[in-house]
């Protein structure tokens, strides 16, 4: 039986999310348990990206303001690392509370200052955070148990650690989390577009009695953070953030004798067979690269589709793309938000002109309008796609997908692999023993069989490659902060 | 009349062959009495691209061996260097330390001979038990089989130090190769002599070609260039000075070498404790994570 045909389309009723998150005008840094002035004189602003309205703003630390947080995280080592693991795990697991209680108007202000769907950060980001910290809190008293033969695993000391944009409280848990379950403390720079949530972290420490300098916030842009990675008195560096950055980062290391873990960029290929559930695929390459906007270290973002269900799955995708709803990332019913930043979009912008005149043929099929302020790109993909294109090599960080096609295994596999990078990777396909096959040939630190973009404490993720070294969670990321 | 030995100019080894270097040079290494020992290749930067295109060749195969098998492999080196043990004791003294002048004693030779046989016996077991020390079963939250396993890095560049000469090379060699990796190691520059005789060992050990490579040369000519190639994936041995190291990671940087290099004095050749464990297999392994639905 078909619907019945109309003309007249349902419109959704906007549903904002209305709880206001309390934004202070300013923000301090903090640094030894207190929120401080800083010695800098220098501030920035922070906007929503889907207004362009000024949020708040911040100080952007310089070389001194680093210096008295690596300082501050230097004194409060001593007694931390000391302190006896249960106790700490105490001060873990508190914070995990806090956040799970402040869960709204943490995602509310996630979303303000990110630009993301208010429906992610509520039920992905937020929880995600909060496990973190539960999960890490119980390892506190168990590392000796961790590490086969290493009964005595010490912390590293003080970790400078400096985050992205895209999923700033949750790359604050996968840092902060870990670190200091293993005795150690932190100096950590969120990204400059988004720093609100991890000041507001700040203030969850404060009200947890965290113990002063365990964690230190500082903000600003690349600067600082360079201030803070090449800092003489840090042990132990964790970055995510682009190759590029990474690789300067190793190179100043180098020598060094500091710690270092990156999580770098990516590339994924995202390979559905003809024998794949199609439909189930098709909602894995939607959650793969339209998710947060495409702003996903790992994102789905070049698709190698069986050659024989090509035509099928373009048009699939044509239809759901063309569901997806654009805007108000304060809505409930919003798929897609705002860009993170001008920048960003210019940057992405950039690869859609340079995409189409390769070649390549877009596919925009949404038509919602999109508001007239604020940073938007309408979700798409690109199909007649050749491995050599641009869109096809670099990392575009923004909802664009390139579609190829391929005929055998080996094919696929081949061009999956032909990437500087290796940091995830999908797999659509009913047959068992084909995809245990393909998962092992890839290279990546994570494959998602039949799923894509699945996140857990538990779960080690990390790259290959130029996609950068160590992992974050579980078991295996508990060893980026130790000394076996 | 006493006969004159013959006498050869000790080669490379790559792919599984014994070539000259390239280069046309060779470096002469000297006894305790101003006396010419042998003559070995001097290698070069071609020398050591030819070796990462024939490693990189060979890596899929020895990476998709069983782990049984490799483990086998490894014994069978294991058994051939018993073999030559005579042979390789002489090889540690024919060079005397330079600080001491003097050449190890026959005694200290076969006792680094005999723990380093035992070293590649202990790391052959290893090759199908590491993975499931190092892997886990991960309870995520949600319907999903979740599991995270080692995997060779790939193409390993292994810098083994200047003495011991021979322990030293397969203490550092080991672990890389039980790990499923391919490895290309610059030789001991003080004494070169037993690391060659391992190539042959090896050469006729069941070891695929290109799976076990060795260069010999001088550090500061060969170092820069394991730094900087890029189809390099992993460094590990030891680094005799800081310059040697902040160089290897500097070039690392370029391409993210995983690097792991312990710093000549740092770690004792002769402690089986520190040296059997799994955690010197894991700097060169990669961990991959694989999510899967469970349940309808």
């Amino acid at each position: 039986m078909n619907p019945p045909t109309t003309n007249t389309e349902w419109e959704y009723a906007p549903a904002p999310e209305r709880v206001d998150p309390g934004i202070a005008d300013q923000y301090r840094l903090f640094i030894g348990g207190r929120f401080v002035a800083g010695r800098s004189r220098k501030t920035f602003d922070t906007i929503n990206p889907a207004t362009e309205a000024v949020l708040s703003r911040c100080v952007e630390a310089n070389a001194a303001d680093v210096d008295a947080a690596v300082a501050s995280a230097r004194a409060a080592f001593r007694g931390w690392s000391r302190t006896k693991p249960q106790e700490r795990a105490k001060y873990l697991y508190r914070i995990a509370r806090r956040i799970q209680e402040r869960a709204r108007e943490l995602a509310v202000l996630e979303t303000m200052d990110g630009g993301k769907p208010i429906r992610e950060s509520r039920d992905v980001d937020i929880p995600l955070v909060a496990q973190h910290f539960f999960h890490h809190a119980g390892w506190c008293d168990k590392l000796k148990y961790a590490f086969p033969g290493a009964t005595e695993p010490r912390p590293l000391g003080v970790c400078a650690q400096v985050i992205p944009w895209n999923f700033p409280l949750l790359m604050l848990a996968w840092k902060i989390a870990p670190a200091l379950a293993c005795g150690n403390t932190v100096v950590l720079k969120p990204a400059e577009t988004t720093p609100l949530t991890a000041l507001r972290f700040a203030e969850i420490c404060e009200e947890c009695e965290l113990p002063a300098g365990v964690v230190n916030i500082v903000t600003g842009a690349g600067e600082t953070g360079r201030h803070l990675v090449e800092h003489p008195d840090v042990n132990k560096i964790a970055f995510t953030g682009s190759t590029e950055v990474g690789k300067r980062i190793a190179a100043a290391t180098a020598g060094s004798g500091k710690r270092l873990t990156l999580e770098l960029g990516g590339k994924s290929p995202n390979i559905i067979f003809a024998d794949a559930s199609i439909d189930q695929a098709i909602e894995g390459i939607v959650q793969g690269i339209w998710f947060n906007q495409g702003h996903v270290c790992c994102a789905g973002s070049r698709l190698f589709v069986q050659e024989s269900v090509l035509p099928e799955v373009i048009a699939k995708l044509e239809r759901r793309l063309g569901t997806l709803r654009v805007g108000d990332p304060l809505d409930k019913n919003t798929d897609v938000g705002a860009i993170n930043s001008g920048p960003q979009l210019a940057t992405i912008q950039r690869y859609l002109t340079e995409g189409t005149a390769e070649g390549a043929t877009m596919h925009q099929p949404s038509t919602t309008p999109l508001p007239d302020k604020g940073f938007w790109c309408q979700p798409c993909f690109l199909s007649d796609v050749q491995p050599n294109h641009v869109i096809a090599r670099e990392e575009i960080f923004g909802p664009v997908l390139a579609v190829m096609s391929f005929r055998t295994p080996e094919e696929a596999i081949s061009r999956a692999n032909d990437t500087r990078f290796g940091l995830a990777a999908g797999v659509w396909t009913d047959k068992g023993s084909k995809i245990f096959e393909v998962a092992s040939r890839l290279q990546a630190g994570v494959v998602w069989l039949n799923t894509y973009n699945r996140f857990d404490a538990t779960s080690p993720f990390g790259g290959v490659k130029e996609s950068g070294f160590g992992r974050e969670g579980g078991l295996h990321g508990l060893r980026g902060y130790l000394s076996l | 009349m006493a006969r004159e030995p013959i006498l050869k100019t000790w080669k490379l080894f790559i792919g599984g062959a014994f070539p000259r270097t390239e280069s046309g040079r060779t470096m002469i290494l000297w006894g305790g009495d101003d006396r010419v020992v042998a003559h070995c290749c001097q290698g070069s930067r071609k020398d050591l691209r030819n070796t990462v295109e024939v490693a990189r060749q060979a890596l899929p195969g020895w990476w998709a061996r069983d782990a049984y098998n490799r483990s086998q492999i490894l014994y069978r080196i294991a058994e051939m260097t018993e073999g030559r043990t005579a042979e390789l004791v002489d090889a540690i003294r024919a060079v005397p330390d330079p600080d001491s002048d003097q050449a190890p004693t026959a005694a200290v030779a076969r006792k680094e001979v005999a723990v380093a046989i035992d070293r590649m016996v202990t790391f052959a077991g290893w090759c199908d038990k590491f993975a499931q020390v190092l892997g886990s079963r991960n309870p995520v939250n949600g319907p999903y089989h979740n599991f995270t396993m080692p995997e060779p890095t790939g193409v390993c560049g292994v810098i083994a130090p200047n003495q011991p000469t021979f322990l030293g090379l397969v203490s550092h060699l080991a672990p890389v190769l039980a790990g499923g990796n391919v490895a290309i190691a610059l030789a001991s520059e003080l004494n070169p002599l037993p690391a060659m005789v391992f190539a042959e060992i090896c050469a006729t050990s069941d070891v695929p070609g290109g799976v076990v490579n060795i260069l010999t040369g001088y550090r500061h000519e060969m170092i820069p260039e394991f730094a900087d190639h890029r189809d390099i994936d992993a460094i590990g041995g030891a680094a005799e000075t800081a310059k040697e190291r902040r160089l290897l990671e500097l070039g690392a940087a370029d391409n993210m070498k995983r690097v792991r290099l312990e710093t000549v004095g740092d770690g004792d050749y002769f402690d089986d404790e520190s040296r059997h464990s799994p955690w010197t297999i894991e700097p060169f392994t990669e961990m991959k994570t694989i999510w899967h639905p469970s349940g309808s």
